[in-house]
C-alpha cells in the first residue's frame, strides 16, 4: 500500500462526564445530537420534536452553548472551541421555529463565533426572529421540577443579578471530542497525536500526519465544518494522487449500463416517485394525496411514495420498478434537479432507459420549503407541479451525449500560496500548469505575514514554495500578468495572457481561481491621520521589523472588527482575531511589561487557536468587550504625565461604564475584502461573486472548491477569508478536482443542445445572429440556405429557438412541444 | 435553458390558457455567467408582449420581467408576493379590462397565429440589447404595434401568372401552398405563416407570389379550374395557358 487516509471524524462530546447539567438524570435534559434526532423524519418521533417526560412539544426551549469546549477546568471538558456549536445551534433554533411558530428559544452563549461564509448573515437570521433570545451568560442548571419535569437554569444579567428560570426542555450545545480511542488509532498506524488527542500535523501541510504516507481528512485535523472537511477530503486525495500518479487507472473499470430500450413506438408509460425527502416535503405537502392524485393522471400507469428517494436503496426502487412496470418515463417528485437529477439520471439508465426520458418535478425548494405555512395550498401546487412534469414527460425524446476531449494541461490564476500549492500538487500529477501571477513576485497576501499563531515561519516557508515553483519543470510562471480574455468550456479553453513575456494564447483543460482578496482601508479611528494608528497587518509588519516605537510602546490597543460585520459589509473576516492574538503575544514575548488592550465585539479564536486566547489572558492581555452600536471612540491627547499619547474611549459592559486607555499604538483589526479585480475575473471566466464580492462555488457545503461552471476550480482567499493552513488545505482540494477532471480523456456534454428540422428552415438567419457562440451556421442546399447547429459549440440556452419564426430550431429537451405542454398543463386545474 | 428561451408563444399561450398573471425571472442583467446576456432578448420580448396586450386591451402588468441572482431568495420571495397580490388586485383576465371574454379568446388566438411574422418583421428589435433602462420604454412605440397589426402583410399567388412549378411550394416551411403538377398554386391561409419565402422563391420571370399589406386577400380559385392547359412547346421557350383563369374572366 502506498497511501493511507485517515477520516475517523470525531465523537460528540458526553456531558455526563462530571454530571454537572443533568444529562441523563433529567428526562428534559437533551444533547444537540439528540435534539437533531428529534427534528429528523427518521427519529424517535417522525420528526415531531417531543418531550421524552410526557411526549408534548416543548414551548420554552434552551441551548447551553459551550458544552465540553472552551473550559478551564479539565474534567468538564476540553479548553479548544469545537468551531461549529454557535451556527449548528443556529440552525436548531431556525428549524424549531419553523416546527412551531411560537416556540420561545433562549440561547445562553459565550462569544458568538459566526466565523465561516455567511454565518454573520445566518446569525442575524436567527437572531431577528420572534421569540428569541440571546443571553450572555455562563450557566448552571438548577433543578428538576418533580410535576412538570420542566428543568430551571440559573443566568447572571447585568441588570437584574442572578435569575433562575423555568425551561421546557434544555438543549446541550456540545462539543467535538477527538474519535474514540484516538490514542488507539495513532499507535497502530504510527502517527503523532497533539495534545488535544486529535492527529498532529504539518502546519505547512495539515494533511500530513507524522508519518509519510499517511494523510488525514476531516474533523480529525481539528473540530471542523463540512466545508473544511470537503477541502481536505479532496486534498489529501490529491496528495495520494502525487504518490500513486504511476498507477492511475490500473484498477479503474468502465461502467456498463444495460442496453438501451428503444421506446420511441411506445406510448408513454409514466411512474412517478413522490419523495417525503424526510420532513422537508411530508411535513408540508400530504404525500399520500399527491400520489393518489398522480395515478389519476394520463399515461401514469404508476405511483409510489419514498421517504428519501435518493438514498441508495430509494434509487434502486425506482430502477426496479421501472423495469417490473414497463416504465418508459420516470418522474422524481422531490427537490431541485441542481443536485440530484444526476443522480436519478443514472437510475434511470440503469433500468436500460434512455437518461433524457427522466424528468424531475420539485416540489422542495418550488414548494414545501416556501410555503411551510399553507400546507393544503402546498399540496395543491405539488399536484400542479407534477402535473405540468407529466404533460412533458410524454413528449420528451431520447438524447444522445458527446464526448469531448480534454486539454491535460491546467491553469492557475493567481500566485499566492493558495495558487502555487495547488499548481504544485497538479503539476506533481504530470500536469503543465500555467500560473498566472498579476504582481512581480509570487506570494500574495502571505508576503506580509511574517509568522503563524503556532510559530511557522511564514516568510522562509513562502521561499521555499516559490523556489518548489520555479525548479518544477512543468509550471509555466507569468507575473506582471493580466488575463485578457477567456473563451473555451471545460476541457478545452483558451485564455489569454499579457505577461512580460508578451501576449500569451494558453490551451488549457481546468481553470483555478485563486486570485485572492484585499484589505481593507479603515477611514476610521483616525487611520491615515495619525501615525500611531495601524492595521494589524502594518502592526505584525512594525513588530518584526523590531521599530521601537511599537516594541517599546507603554500601552496598546487593539480594536477588532473594523470595516465589517457592518451594513456595508456584513460577514466576519475569520482571521482577524487569531491575528491580534497573535501580535498580542508577540508583543509580550518581547516586552512583558506592555498594557495591551483588545475591543472587541466576539473573540473568534475557533479551534485550538482558542489555547492561545487563553494565553493572551494569562499574560494579561485586557479584554475590553463593546457593541456596535457603541463603538471605541480615538482622538489624540496627552496622558496625565504629559505623554502624547492616543486617547481610547471604550464602554467596560463589566465594570458598568467608559473606561478610557492612553496608548502609544492603536492597531486596526481591518477586514480583508474581496480583490479589486475580483470583479473582472468574474466577467472573463463566467463565474459568480456571492453577496459579499468574494467568489461563489457551486456549492456552499458539498462542492466547496469548485464554480457551478463546468471545469472551473476556486481556493484561497477568493472564496473567503481564512488562515493559511485553510488555504493549504483547499488549495490541494482544488488541486484534487482539477485531477478528477483532467485525468479522463474525454468530457462528456449534454445531449440537450439545438437542432434543425431543414424542411422548416426558411434561412431567414435569426437563429445565427441570436447564437454567441458561433454554434450555427447556413449550408447550401437545393432549398436555399439553411440553418446547421455544430453540436460542440452549443450551450443550450435557446436563444435560437425564441426567435425562430417557423419552429424550426430545437433546443432538444426544452423543445416548445415539451415546453407548451407544460403551460397548458397549469391551467387543466384539478 | 436561458430566460432568453422563453418564446412569446409561450406567454401568449399562457393567456390563452385563461391565466391571470405572467412572471418571467432572469438573471440579474451584464451579470450573465456565459456570454449569452440572453435576459437582453427575454427583456425585449416582453415590452413587445406588454405593448400587444395593451393593444389588445389587456394590462400590461399582468406580465412581469425581473432580474435576479440566485444568491437573492428574499428579493424574490419579496417580488413573487407583491406580483402575486397584484394580481389578486387585477382580477379575472379581461374582466377589470371589460373585455367580453369570446372576444378576448378570439383576440388572442388571432395574435398567436401572427408571432411567427412579428418573429420575421421584428427581429432586429427583438435582438437588440438596451443598454440605458429609459430606452426600455421607447424600445416599442405604441404606433408601431398598431401598425403591425393594421398592415398586415398577406401572401398571394396570382393564379394568371403561377406557372405550377413547385419551387415555392417546396421552400414553404410550414407545407402552407397547395400544389401539384400543372395545378395553379394556393396558399392556404391558415396554414400561412406570412414568412414570405414563397415571395422570394418563385422566379422573378412569372412573379406570381404579390404581396398585400393591410387589406384582404382574394378567394382562391375553386380546386376544379386550377388546372393548366399547356398549348404545346414553341421554339424558344414554353407558352402557357391557364384554362381556368380564363373561365372566371370570360
Amino acid at each position: 500500500m502506498a497511501a493511507i487516509i485517515l477520516s475517523p471524524g470525531h465523537e460528540p462530546f458526553d456531558p455526563k462526564v462530571g454530571h454537572e447539567y443533568g444529562y441523563g438524570r433529567m428526562q428534559n435534559v437533551v444533547t444537540s445530537m439528540d435534539y437533531e434526532r428529534l427534528m429528523c423524519s427518521t427519529g424517535p418521533y417522525e420528526g415531531e420534536i417531543l418531550r421524552a417526560s410526557d411526549k408534548k412539544h416543548p414551548h420554552r426551549i434552551a441551548w447551553i452553548q459551550c458544552v465540553g469546549s472552551r473550559q478551564v477546568n479539565p474534567p468538564s471538558g476540553n479548553s479548544y472551541c469545537s468551531a461549529v456549536c454557535c451556527t449548528y445551534t443556529q440552525k436548531q433554533v431556525i428549524l424549531t421555529k419553523e416546527h412551531d411558530a411560537e416556540a420561545e428559544c433562549t440561547i445562553f452563549h459565550n462569544d458568538i463565533r459566526s466565523f465561516g461564509k455567511d454565518f454573520e448573515r445566518f446569525y442575524e437570521r436567527a437572531e431577528g426572529l420572534p421569540g428569541i433570545r440571546f443571553i450572555r451568560s455562563y450557566v448552571s442548571i438548577g433543578r428538576e421540577i418533580p410535576e412538570s419535569k420542566n428543568v430551571t437554569i440559573r443566568y447572571s444579567t447585568p441588570d437584574d443579578g442572578v435569575k433562575e428560570e423555568e425551561f421546557d426542555m434544555v438543549v446541550l450545545s456540545v462539543g467535538l471530542n477527538p474519535p474514540a480511542d484516538a490514542k488507539g488509532l495513532a499507535r497502530k498506524f504510527g502517527i503523532e497525536l497533539n495534545p488535544h488527542d486529535f492527529c498532529k500535523v504539518n502546519p505547512v501541510n495539515p494533511m500530513e500526519t507524522t508519518r509519510p504516507g499517511i494523510f488525514v481528512s476531516g474533523a480529525f485535523q481539528c473540530p471542523t465544518d463540512i466545508p473544511e472537511s470537503v477541502f481536505s477530503a479532496s486534498g489529501a486525495g490529491s496528495q495520494c494522487g502525487e504518490l500513486l500518479d504511476y498507477r492511475r487507472g490500473k484498477l479503474a473499470k468502465e461502467r456498463v449500463y444495460p442496453p438501451e430500450r428503444d421506446v420511441s413506438k411506445e406510448e408513454p408509460r409514466i411512474g412517478v416517485f413522490v419523495c417525503h425527502c424526510g420532513a422537508n416535503i411530508g411535513r408540508i405537502v400530504n404525500v399520500p394525496e399527491t400520489v393518489e392524485y398522480c395515478r389519476t393522471l394520463p399515461n401514469v400507469v404508476y405511483a409510489q411514495e419514498q421517504l428519501f428517494s435518493c438514498a441508495t436503496n430509494c434509487a434502486k426502487e425506482i430502477t426496479d420498478m421501472t423495469k417490473e412496470k414497463g416504465l418508459n418515463r420516470v418522474i422524481v417528485a422531490a427537490c431541485s434537479p441542481r443536485t440530484l437529477e444526476p443522480l436519478f439520471r443514472d437510475t434511470v439508465r440503469e433500468a436500460g432507459l434512455n437518461q433524457y426520458y427522466y424528468e424531475m418535478a420539485n416540489i422542495r425548494e418550488h414548494c414545501s420549503w416556501v410555503h411551510p405555512k399553507e400546507k393544503g395550498e402546498a399540496t395543491e401546487k405539488a399536484k400542479d407541479i407534477i402535473r405540468m412534469s407529466v404533460a412533458r414527460a410524454c413528449h420528451l425524446a431520447p438524447l444522445q451525449e458527446i464526448d469531448l476531449p480534454v486539454n491535460k494541461a491546467a491553469l492557475v490564476v493567481g500566485g499566492g500560496i493558495a495558487g502555487m500549492t495547488c499548481a504544485l500538487s497538479v503539476a506533481n500529477q504530470g500536469h503543465e500548469v500555467h500560473l498566472v501571477e498579476r504582481e512581480r513576485d509570487l506570494g500574495g497576501t502571505a508576503r506580509g505575514i511574517y509568522h503563524t499563531l503556532e510559530g511557522l515561519d511564514v516568510q522562509a516557508y513562502l521561499r521555499d514554495l516559490v523556489h518548489k515553483v520555479y525548479q518544477n519543470p512543468l509550471i509555466h510562471v507569468y507575473t506582471d500578468a493580466t488575463v485578457t480574455g477567456a473563451a473555451g468550456y471545460v476541457g478545452n479553453f483558451v485564455t489569454s495572457v499579457k505577461s512580460e513575456r508578451g501576449v500569451t494564447e494558453i490551451k488549457h483543460g481546468a481553470t483555478v481561481i485563486a486570485v485572492g482578496a484585499d484589505l481593507y482601508k479603515p477611514t476610521e479611528y483616525l487611520y491615515g491621520e495619525d501615525g500611531r494608528v495601524m492595521t494589524h497587518l502594518e502592526l505584525e509588519e512594525q513588530i518584526n521589523k523590531g521599530n521601537e516605537k511599537v516594541i517599546n510602546a507603554e500601552s496598546l490597543v487593539m480594536i477588532q472588527c473594523v470595516g465589517c460585520r457592518n451594513e456595508d459589509r456584513n460577514y466576519c473576516s475569520r482571521i482577524c482575531c487569531s491575528e491580534s492574538i497573535k501580535n498580542a503575544l508577540k508583543l509580550k514575548e518581547i516586552n512583558p511589561e506592555m498594557d495591551i488592550y483588545i475591543l472587541f465585539r466576539d473573540m473568534r479564536t475557533y479551534g485550538f487557536s482558542e489555547d492561545y486566547y487563553l494565553e493572551a489572558a494569562d499574560k494579561d492581555v485586557k479584554f475590553i468587550r463593546y457593541e456596535p452600536q457603541d463603538k471605541p471612540e480615538v482622538k489624540a491627547g496627552e496622558s496625565e504625565e504629559g505623554r502624547p499619547v492616543l486617547k481610547v474611549t471604550a464602554p467596560d459592559d463589566i465594570l458598568g461604564m467608559k473606561v478610557e486607555i492612553d496608548a502609544d499604538v492603536v492597531a486596526l483589526a481591518a477586514a480583508i475584502i474581496p480583490s479589486a479585480g475580483s470583479k473582472e475575473v468574474s466577467r472573463l471566466f463566467k463565474v459568480a461573486l456571492g453577496a459579499d464580492g468574494f467568489f461563489q462555488e457551486a456549492h456552499v457545503k458539498l462542492r466547496p472548491v469548485e464554480f457551478a461552471a463546468d471545469g472551473v476550480y476556486l481556493c484561497g482567499i477568493a472564496h473567503y477569508p481564512k488562515l493559511i493552513s485553510e488555504a493549504i488545505n483547499q488549495a490541494y482540494g482544488a488541486a484534487g478536482r482539477v485531477l478528477t477532471l483532467l485525468s479522463h480523456d474525454t468530457v462528456i456534454a449534454s445531449g440537450s443542445v439545438c437542432e434543425v428540422d431543414e424542411k422548416e428552415c426558411m434561412g431567414c438567419g435569426a437563429c445565427i445572429s441570436a447564437c454567441t457562440y458561433g454554434a450555427i451556421e447556413f449550408r447550401e442546399t437545393r432549398q436555399g440556405k439553411k440553418a446547421v447547429v455544430n453540436p460542440v459549440l452549443c450551450k443550450g440556452d435557446g436563444l435560437c429557438n425564441a426567435k425562430c419564426p417557423t419552429g424550426a430550431i430545437q433546443l432538444k429537451h426544452f423543445s416548445d412541444e415539451e415546453i407548451l405542454a407544460q403551460i397548458d398543463a397549469v391551467a387543466e386545474a384539478a | 435553458m436561458c430566460s432568453g428561451r422563453v418564446d412569446l408563444e409561450f406567454v401568449l399561450r399562457a393567456f390563452s390558457n385563461g391565466m391571470d398573471g405572467v412572471f418571467i425571472g432572469g438573471c440579474r442583467l451584464n451579470e450573465c455567467n456565459y456570454i449569452t446576456h440572453g435576459n437582453y432578448d427575454a427583456l425585449n420580448m416582453v415590452l413587445l408582449c406588454r405593448k400587444i396586450m395593451e393593444h389588445i386591451g389587456l394590462n400590461p402588468e399582468r406580465l412581469r420581467i425581473e432580474f435576479m441572482s440566485s444568491a437573492e431568495g428574499i428579493l424574490f420571495a419579496e417580488v413573487m408576493s407583491e406580483f402575486g397580490n397584484k394580481v389578486k388586485e387585477l382580477g379575472p383576465l379581461g374582466k377589470v379590462e371589460g373585455i367580453d371574454q369570446n372576444e378576448l379568446k378570439s383576440k388572442l388566438a388571432e395574435i398567436r397565429k401572427l408571432v411567427p411574422y412579428i418573429k420575421v418583421v421584428k427581429n432586429e428589435k427583438l435582438a437588440s440589447h438596451l443598454v440605458n433602462p429609459e430606452d426600455y420604454d421607447k424600445l416599442f412605440t405604441k404606433d408601431e404595434i398598431d401598425r403591425l397589426f393594421s398592415e398586415v402583410i398577406s401572401y398571394y399567388i396570382d393564379p394568371e401568372k403561377c406557372q405550377a412549378c413547385m419551387i415555392c411550394a417546396k421552400r414553404c416551411p410550414v407545407e402552407a401552398i397547395i400544389s401539384a403538377k400543372n395545378q395553379v398554386h394556393v396558399i392556404d391561409q391558415e396554414k400561412c405563416i406570412k414568412c414570405g419565402t414563397c415571395f422570394e422563391a418563385c422566379p422573378t420571370k412569372f412573379g406570381a407570389v404579390t404581396k398585400i399589406t393591410g387589406g384582404p386577400v382574394p378567394p382562391p380559385i375553386p380546386e376544379e379550374k386550377r388546372t393548366i392547359v399547356r398549348k404545346g412547346k414553341e421554339k424558344g421557350g414554353t407558352e402557357w395557358h391557364l384554362s381556368g383563369y380564363q373561365e372566371i374572366t370570360n
